[in-house]
């Protein structure tokens, strides 16, 4: 059954490895749903989120595949774990004098602020999960939505655990145990 | 790697150059770095091709410590160096200019990547103001060749040029070796910097495994001994590990059957009764029957190619399935491993050989045996008027004593050579397995003799695929090197031939192929043409081609419309393989 799977992926930040990443992705015939890239905690990593859609087996292919770029550090199907994923929006609805104030009570609603109006729209910041942008878009319909940008969620698990990067990482070991190829390190 | 001082590069006049600093590092231009590299990875052949963008490039090259081979095309500078690496275990190293040069390469690089083939495949790129403006013979190489390669790189700064030509030879031949591309702009090959060649290479992203999972290792060891139909499938893997004696040793103790991938041809002598040869499409049809029946197969560096496998949901059913490789993402690709074993094979063979019994499998082989196709030995002894196709390979694999370098290039003559030659020794056989590229034979022998001058070349070819590279035989006249170009001419391209044979109602569409007369053609590169028409003259044409030094071609005309047998058809499982019998009545 294809799913969404949410893909963290820490790798060098060397001139090209966007282009390599998606180039994979693209060769392998997987859709991207979408990809946020910035850096991480480390200097000179940057770190992705990668949603894509598809079977278990086949993410789990796609993770062994971007281990094999060189730049790419590591790799974590987050998409089990308990995590924070949120995604920004920006969302330019029409908004006469008569609407204006139902809008901004939607957006309160959806914990969205307005960070820009003009006397015919209002420009709404929202974060949080998709689901919770995906609701306020819902609302917001009725009213007209003239622009939107969404940028795709970033996820981080939730407590201390971190996907930073071990060293010396033994492939096959966690294979044999786990059964979970997203986890591989491979060359 | 040894970082000598010694070695004069560059014309005469070059010498100035190399000041010395404070540091004690001789400063180099760009040129000179690239071809100190080169001799510092200890390379003595580069196949190349010269023009606008490496122009600074080969000026260096008079004085440099290795031997350039000018080739007649840039695609068969790529093609052999892998002939070269195939050979001798080393990287093959190409280097052609910028633009047309460089996108001339990729079909090489291709060639190397679904191959496993170790290679550094150099090109120049145009000067750095003008990158990205669509400048005369630009192409952004990295780009097109992301795909095909292991990892490239498009050099920016001349510091960093020793540096990549150390880690780009680490990555080609570490791990799952693979083409490795290095751009480098023409204005680097002008400049100068201190040259001092990193002793290591440290890349947080490759940590390729080399020592496997003892705990696998026993799982594998552990299904040995309890499988009663077991097969060992052996790959290029075994090969590039140089793991064929410790395979050797692992076989004979287990008493276990070895089946080959094509490219796994020569992990274990085909001489041996253990030893059965190829599988999957053009297999034998004992060892796919066996595959059938098998209830362990023990894969040791082959990637499942589909090729191999015929449709994989009925491949070897039976079997419990262990997979050496030291690629994880080859592991359960295309076929559900029941057992993984991530590791270089030769790590893994030295464990497991300490870890299994002294076994034999007599009633195994007993059945194995008794699935042999014995039709195509009868049907030879009656001597065909034709040049009989096997009868040629096998009196090649004969006369050589089975101790030639056989280079092919793909299709029917191709799997007659893969069927019947017999290799008993690793790293004779040289074909292209996974791309499958035509053209191959020539270039790749003109390679493989270059790195193995001691031994025997063989080129076996199409009249189709000779077509495409027979200007290859100017470079072989050029460095004078005593190989045999056998060309396996029925006028047709024989292998799309036969599938519109069987597959689509004769319809021959464009395979019917005129050719030039190719003894003349031999003639007129100055070389020796024998025409071969008879069975009685194969023999005698291989005899004398081998008496006579330097390149020899002998154009064999055989039947046109003879196939190679057995087939599985395409979308098929290997169990619904044709035979010769069952369709010609």
């Amino acid at each position: 059954m294809k799913t969404r799977h949410m893909l963290s992926v820490l790798v060098e930040d060397h001139p090209g490895v966007l282009n390599r990443v998606v180039s994979l992705l693209r060769r392998r015939s997987f859709n991207i749903d979408s990809i946020t890239v910035g850096h991480s905690e480390q200097p000179g990593v940057s770190r992705m989120t990668i949603v894509v859609i598809g079977r278990d087996e086949e993410v789990e292919q796609v993770g062994k595949q971007l281990y094999k770029l060189m730049e790419v550090l590591k790799v974590t199907d987050v998409t089990p774990l308990n995590c924070v994923a949120h995604e920004l929006a920006l969302i330019k609805v029409a908004a006469k004098s008569q609407t204006r104030s139902e809008i901004l009570q939607i957006a309160q609603i959806y914990d969205a602020r307005v960070v820009d109006a003009s006397p015919t729209t209002l420009l709404i910041e929202a974060t949080g999960p998709e689901s919770q942008v995906d609701g306020l878009l819902n609302m917001l319909k009725a009213f007209g939505i003239r622009e939107l940008v969404r940028t795709g969620p970033v996820a981080m698990m939730r407590g201390s655990t971190t996907v930073g990067v071990k060293e010396s990482i033994r492939p096959e070991r966690e294979l044999a145990v786990a059964g979970n190829g997203a986890t591989l390190h491979a060359n | 790697m040894a970082t000598t001082g010694t070695i004069v590069l560059g014309t005469p006049r070059d010498h100035g150059s190399e000041k010395r600093p404070t540091t004690g590092h001789p400063v180099l231009t760009g040129s000179q770095i690239v071809c100190r590299a080169l001799e510092d990875e200890g390379v003595d052949t580069v196949f190349g091709y010269p023009g606008g963008a490496v122009i600074p490039l080969y000026d260096a090259l008079p004085g440099a410590g290795f031997h350039h081979v000018l080739v007649r095309f840039e695609q068969w500078a790529a093609l052999a160096a892998e002939g070269y690496a195939r050979a001798t275990g080393k990287p093959g190293v190409c280097l052609v200019t910028s633009g047309p040069g460089a996108t001339n390469l990729v079909t090489g690089l291709a060639d190397a990547m679904l191959d496993s083939v170790p290679m550094v495949a150099i090109t120049g790129q145009v000067i750095q103001p003008l990158i990205g403006r669509d400048a005369f013979q630009e192409v952004d190489i990295t780009g097109i060749t992301l795909p095909v390669t292991k990892h490239n790189y498009l050099v920016n700064r001349i510091e960093d040029l020793a540096p990549t030509f150390k880690e780009a030879f680490h990555l080609a031949t570490t791990g799952r070796p693979g083409p490795v591309l290095i751009d480098i702009p023409k204005t680097l090959f002008m400049q100068k910097h201190e040259y001092a060649y990193p002793e290591s290479v440290h890349r947080r992203g490759y940590q390729p495994t080399s020592v496997p999972n003892m705990r696998q290792v026993r799982l594998a060891a552990e299904a040995i001994s309890k499988a009663r139909k077991p097969l060992f499938m052996a790959g290029h893997g075994i090969l590039l590990s140089g793991a064929t004696d410790l395979f050797r040793d692992l076989v004979l103790k287990t008493g276990i059957p070895v089946v080959n991938t094509l490219l796994g041809l020569g992990t274990f002598p085909e001489s041996h009764p253990l030893g059965l040869g190829l599988m999957g499409m053009h297999g034998h049809k004992h060892v796919n029957d066996a595959l059938d029946e098998c209830d362990l197969l023990v894969n040791i560096g082959a990637r499942f190619d589909d090729r191999a496998t015929g449709q994989v949901s009925g491949f070897a059913p039976n079997a419990f399935v262990v997979h050496i490789d030291i690629d994880p993402a080859e592991i359960g690709k295309n076929v559900h491993t029941d057992v993984p074993v991530v590791a270089d094979a030769g790590e893994v063979l030295k464990l497991l050989l300490s870890e299994v019994q002294q076994d034999r499998h007599d009633d195994w082989m007993a059945w194995i045996d008794s699935r042999r196709d014995r039709a195509l030995d009868e049907a030879l002894e009656e001597r065909p008027a034709w040049p009989e196709p096997y009868t040629i390979i096998k009196a090649m694999a004969e006369v050589t004593r089975g101790e030639a370098i056989v280079t092919t290039d793909v299709g029917q003559h191709q799997m007659w050579a893969a069927q019947h030659f017999g290799f008993n020794h690793p790293d004779r056989w040289i074909t292209s397995g996974g791309l499958g590229t035509m053209g191959f034979g020539l270039p790749s022998a003109v390679g493989a003799k270059i790195g193995r001058p001691d031994l025997e070349v063989w080129a076996i070819i199409g009249d189709g695929g000779f077509q495409m590279s027979s200007n290859e035989l100017a470079t072989a006249v050029q460095e004078n090197l005593d190989i045999n170009i056998a060309v396996i001419n029925n006028g047709y391209l024989g292998m799309v031939r036969q599938w519109q044979d069987l597959f689509h109602a004769k319809n021959y569409s464009e395979v019917k192929i005129g050719a030039p007369n190719f003894e003349k053609l031999a003639e007129a590169y100055g070389i020796t043409g024998i025409t071969v028409r008879s069975d009685a003259e194969i023999r005698p044409a291989i005899e004398r081609a081998r008496a006579i030094r330097g390149p020899v071609l002998i154009d064999f005309v055989i039947e046109p419309e003879a196939n190679v047998w057995p087939i599985v058809p395409p979308g098929a499982a290997n169990s619904g393989m044709l035979h010769q019998q069952r369709f010609e009545g």
